[in-house]
């Protein structure tokens, strides 16, 4: 069975000069799926970006958007898209910006719908130019959408918004899922990636070094925390087998194993007083500082 | 590979419609950016052929068209200047341009909406030079006023490219400078306002300004140096040229 894939990088380089921002670099994008593009600064996640909105050209290797060239109106009119940094026009209105983007498509969202969608419609007549940093940033948000786009990219969406600003935001993402839209989204923010994401993919030194869903991502890093108070030694214990690191504080020990439940088991049956037993699972958080780690 | 469904946009032309209303709309708000276009070449007209000149003018003909036109033709350059050269390197320099070409939206639907917008500018500025100009001693029949206003609306299209070009090349901040740099000496070394050397003509031969400024005392009859229609094509080469260069400049690859 073939895989629909609505955008592709397929084994696609690219260089600035000497610097190799993606290297033998192979992504796509399935229909319905929100995609977290996750990697350090530097990574190539916006050349990465870049590429699939035909902004820049692949030194080898091909992007292809909805099975066209990226730069062609027919694919882009079925893309939305939020810069990083991309400042609209101050003078105009957030109405009249979401209005003058909307001329663009085909069958775009009526305005009313877009500001009730994003939470703009009490600032609907102010200019841009006196919106405030969150502000202008769910003005952004919000021409991402109003051509209805099948696919949305969106780099780091939430940066600077507040919290009620982000829940707005992320409901109109998980809306747009439900209805087929695919996205793809980078961000800083993990628990964001954890919040939304259906497929995670992580970056570093241009190369794709893992990718998955945010579970698969977690199990990548199969350690899990086990933190207790105990009379055991802590050099005793780095010797007991799936034990990977031992640490002690003020609050017990803190062990990392790859099979915490026999490592549990054991250590319940050689101190019958351990008390304070916490266990818990490495986050995505953790995944992505041990992935990008090893390849610095 | 999904193959595309896209929809063709069924109403091309509303993205023109929209990008020209609301280029207007921008240009309105921000009366402090287009004011001085506006208000100079009538000022200047005020202060030289009236204040400081007007009773030894008033004598001669000649020397007053000759103000005039000077004078309108500098204003004719200035909205495309100075309007294309900063907003597309403030455009640039922000980001804007960058979104502008990740979305379906037409490069030229951009362009004629600020080409229409310098046009809108030199129109009011014909209109306030045809306004001042009896003030001057100056009576030009109403088809002639029309008929410059016209050359000079459509005349504003190769300082446009120029502004233009320089935009695609500067940054926001060095772009009023490079403008400058490119306007001033075009004004004193076109003889458009003073007369050049004979020995300096060939300098005024580069310039858009002094081009146009030979249709426009074609258009009136009064006489001029040179083919009509070799300024008009000097004119369109000047126009085609920088936009293509500036297109292709804000459209490369990264």
């Amino acid at each position: 069975m073939t895989t629909l894939n609505i955008a592709e990088l397929a084994a696609v380089t690219k260089r600035f000069g000497k610097v190799v921002a993606l290297d033998d670099f192979s992504l796509a994008i399935q229909p319905g799926e929100l995609l977290a593009l996750l990697g350090p600064n530097g990574a190539g996640k916006t050349t990465a970006i870049s590429l699939l909105l035909g902004l820049s050209r692949p030194d080898k290797g091909s992007a292809r958007l909805f099975g066209l060239a990226p730069e062609s109106m027919t694919a882009r009119r079925q893309i939305g898209v939020m810069l990083q940094e991309a400042a609209l026009i101050p003078e105009l209105r957030v109405a009249e910006q979401i209005e003058l983007v909307a001329a663009y498509y085909p069958d775009p969202m009526p305005v009313p719908q877009v500001l009730a969608l994003t939470g703009l419609a009490p600032l609907s007549r102010r200019p841009y130019g006196k919106l405030s940093s969150g502000q202008k940033r769910q003005v952004q948000f919000a021409i991402a959408l109003v051509g209805r786009p099948r696919l949305l990219f969106l780099d780091e969406p939430t940066v600077g918004l507040d919290i009620q600003s982000r829940e707005f935001v992320w409901a109109a993402l998980r809306r747009l899922i439900a209805e087929g839209c695919s996205i793809v989204l980078t961000t800083h923010y993990l628990e964001e990636a954890e919040a939304l994401a259906d497929r995670v993919a992580v970056i570093a030194k241009g190369r794709l070094i893992a990718t998955g869903t945010v579970d698969e991502m977690r199990a990548l890093v199969v350690r899990k925390r086990i933190t207790c108070r105990t009379c055991l030694r802590a050099e005793d214990l780095r010797r007991w087998p799936d034990v990977q690191t031992v640490a002690s504080d003020q609050h017990g020990l803190h062990i990392t194993a790859s099979n915490t439940e026999s490592v549990v088991r054991r250590l319940l049956a050689a101190d019958e007083d351990l008390d304070g037993l916490e266990v818990a699972s490495a986050g995505l958080a953790e995944a992505f500082t041990e992935l990008t780690q090893e390849v610095r | 590979m999904q193959a595309a469904v896209g929809t063709p946009n069924p109403r091309p032309w509303r993205a023109y419609a929209i990008e020209a209303k609301f280029e207007s709309l921008r240009m309105l708000r921000s009366p402090a950016f287009a004011g001085p276009f506006l208000l100079l070449p009538a000022a200047l007209y005020l202060l030289f052929a009236v204040v400081l000149f007007g009773p030894a003018l008033a004598k001669d003909p000649k020397t007053i068209l000759f103000m005039f036109m000077g004078f309108s033709i500098v204003g004719v350059m200035g909205p495309g200047m100075f309007g294309f050269g900063i907003v597309v390197a403030t455009e640039r320099d922000q980001g804007l341009l960058q979104l502008r070409r990740a979305l379906p939206a037409p490069l030229s639907a951009w362009l004629v909406a600020m080409m229409l917008m310098s046009m809108f500018f030199v129109a009011i500025i014909m209109g306030s030079m045809a306004a001042v100009a009896p003030l001057g001693h100056l009576h030009l029949p109403g088809m002639q006023l029309l008929g410059i206003s016209l050359v000079c609306i459509l005349g504003s299209t190769p300082f446009c490219a120029l502004g233009f070009f320089i935009g695609s090349l500067a940054s926001a901040k060095s772009a009023p400078a490079f403008v400058n740099l490119l306007y001033l000496p075009m004004i004193y070394l076109s003889g458009i306002l003073f007369p050049l050397p004979r020995s300096a003509d060939w300098i005024a031969h580069l310039s858009p300004a002094y081009h146009l400024d030979q249709i426009v005392l074609t258009v009136i009859g009064v006489p001029h140096a040179g083919n009509p229609w070799i300024h008009v094509a000097q004119l369109a080469a000047v126009a085609v040229a920088f936009t293509v260069l500036a297109a292709r400049r804000i459209t490369r690859w990264a």
